[in-house]
């Protein structure tokens, strides 16, 4: 890096010459060695996934979980430095549940976005502090239904002041990603660390805007995904963890949850098989040398 | 001569004796809830051999005025416990914004655990025994129903005091004096429970809803009724109307400004 040796990069908040916060760069470095976060918003809920490299064979199989529930509605997974990911969801938990102690409602996932964005950004200000090591990826449902306030006992009236429209409906899927600088934005597919850029180019052939693909789908795309961004560090064994949220009538009931053990294996092998298929495409030599999965 | 500011204009104590300093106070003492404002009646609740049945009407009364009549006083908190609470609504409001984000936190870890009526029906006792001891009690007695950690049917009490008590069918508010007596015939012991079938426990609690409807001035005939069992999880209806209602007693009761035979 040319920037190393001039001086604007030994402190937080400072500028170089040309505009550039070098400590924040830094912080993305640091995300972009992280496992790969995947992040799908289907017609009908959204899907996390996480590649979860295996450092020790003396690790749990299933035990430290990285993708995170914030609220009922809200999942978080990030990559990058873990503690400060944990840190992170603490914040956005306290952020959640101080909206739902103010308005007696569950956060927006807009404006959720919105206060970690403000509190990433904070910490690109001040000499004191680093910024996040993190890229986070947050997906939610936001209720379609007019939702009871907490704590509501009766319906209300049925029309005129105070009453209900017939038929309105707001809500849906919501995907955000939000990087080191605090910036954030909402989307379709999102990827972040180290398999990013082969996770990215898989996401835009799934042609999300179209808004066509179902949640079921979504959580085997996402799976695939996964494997496919592994590709690149396969020496390295991983784990997949992958969690979902559907609307109030889906599968999870507006809740974020892990996608269930079986589905979670399905989406696996169909992963593994599809890697083969494409390990087959490519090494057509009359060897016909695959890989062992 | 006095230049303490509270003593201007005011009559001299040497002329006039000791001025009364409580006009002074600029706020009166600070109190808590003296009585409920706006209440719900009774709950009602047996277990049976695979679970607990439990109901409400869904009334809620300001004094003697029936002021709001679709009121849910079966708050569910996940598939296998449900509260049922009779007494101030606007507590009842706080509990269940309490147990609402005792529900977010606890799912907070995906441990694959969730808290079954036993923990919450402790949980709601510790809630309401700190705040009878801060002397602000939150003016309600509840009843827990669903299943205990071996699935097992679970159904207790907890009060305005913090006091527990459990047994194999129980009532709050008037149901305790119209309702247990009637209940008790179905199971007085809790041996007794293994014997009694899902519908034999719900027309149980349908009856009784009936006698308080007849009996109790604050009540109503719609009424909101549970069940939790580990097959079926939470069945919650919310809107239900009381069914084969005859007034024909009302011809035979004397009292209350009546003084001639019909």
């Amino acid at each position: 890096m040319t920037s190393i040796g001039t001086g604007y990069d030994l402190q937080n908040s400072v500028f170089s010459p040309d505009g550039r916060n070098f400590q924040v760069e830094y912080a993305v470095k640091a995300v972009e060695n992280g496992g790969t976060c995947v992040g799908i918003r289907c017609k009908d809920g959204v899907v996390l996934a996480v590649e979860k490299i295996i450092t020790s064979k003396l690790l749990k199989p299933g035990a430290n979980k990285k993708i995170a529930t914030v609220d009922r509605n809200v999942g978080i997974v990030s990559s990058g430095l873990i503690p400060d990911g944990r840190h992170f969801v603490s914040r956005a938990r306290d952020e959640a549940a101080s909206w739902r102690s103010t308005y007696k409602a569950p956060i927006p996932l807009a404006a959720l976005a919105g206060r970690l964005g403000g509190y990433v950004q904070a910490y690109t200000l001040y000499s004191s502090v680093r910024p996040f090591g993190v890229t986070a990826i947050v997906g939610g449902w936001d209720s379609a239904g007019a939702l009871g306030v907490d704590g509501q006992v009766g319906s209300g009236p049925s029309a005129g002041a105070g009453g209900k429209i017939p038929g309105a409906k707001a809500g849906g899927p919501a995907l955000y990603m939000i990087e080191p600088s605090g910036s954030y934005w909402g989307y379709y597919g999102a990827a972040t660390g180290k398999g990013r850029q082969t996770a990215k180019s898989e996401l835009e052939k799934l042609g999300l805007a179209s808004g066509n693909l179902s949640l079921e789908a979504g959580v085997k795309e996402a799976a695939r995904i996964i494997y496919v961004a592994h590709e690149d560090s396969k020496d390295k064994e991983f784990e997949l963890e992958m969690s979902w949220i559907s609307s109030m009538d889906g599968p999870t009931k507006g809740r974020h949850q892990e996608v269930p053990k079986d589905m979670l294996e399905e989406a696996e092998k169909l992963a593994k098989t599809a890697l083969e298929g494409e390990d087959e495409e490519e090494t057509t030599a009359p060897e016909g040398e695959t890989m062992e999965e | 001569m006095n230049h303490l500011p509270q003593a201007w204009g005011r009559p001299r104590d040497d002329v006039y004796g000791p001025y009364d300093a409580s006009y002074l106070q600029s706020r009166l003492p600070q109190t808590h809830t003296q009585s409920p404002i706006v209440t719900g009646t009774s709950v009602l609740a047996v277990k049976f051999k695979d679970g607990v049945v439990i109901a409400a009407d869904n009334l809620a009364s300001y004094g003697s005025l029936a002021r709001f009549t679709d009121v849910k006083r079966l708050r569910p908190f996940n598939s296998k416990s449900i509260v049922g609470i009779g007494g101030d609504v606007s507590d009842m409001q706080y509990l269940d914004r309490l147990l609402n984000s005792l529900d977010v936190t606890e799912n907070y870890s995906s441990t694959g655990h969730s808290l079954n009526a036993k923990n919450l029906h402790t949980y709601l006792s510790k809630v309401m025994y700190k705040r009878r001891s801060d002397i602000n009690p939150l003016w309600n007695q509840m009843l827990v129903a669903g299943l205990d950690g071996n699935d097992e049917p679970f159904l207790s009490s907890v009060d305005l005091l913090g006091t527990t008590f459990s047994s194999p069918t129980l009532a709050t508010g008037f149901g305790a004096h119209l309702a247990q007596p009637l209940l008790r015939k179905v199971a007085d012991d809790e041996s007794k429970v293994a014997d009694i079938t899902r519908e034999r426990a719900v027309e149980a609690v349908k009856e009784c809803m009936k006698v308080l409807f007849y009996r109790d001035a604050r009540s109503l005939d719609r009424y909101s009724i549970a069940v939790v069992t580990k097959e079926g999880g939470l069945e919650l209806k919310e809107d239900e109307q009381l069914e084969g209602q005859s007034w024909a007693f009302a011809e035979t009761i004397r009292g209350y400004g009546r003084t001639q035979e019909a």
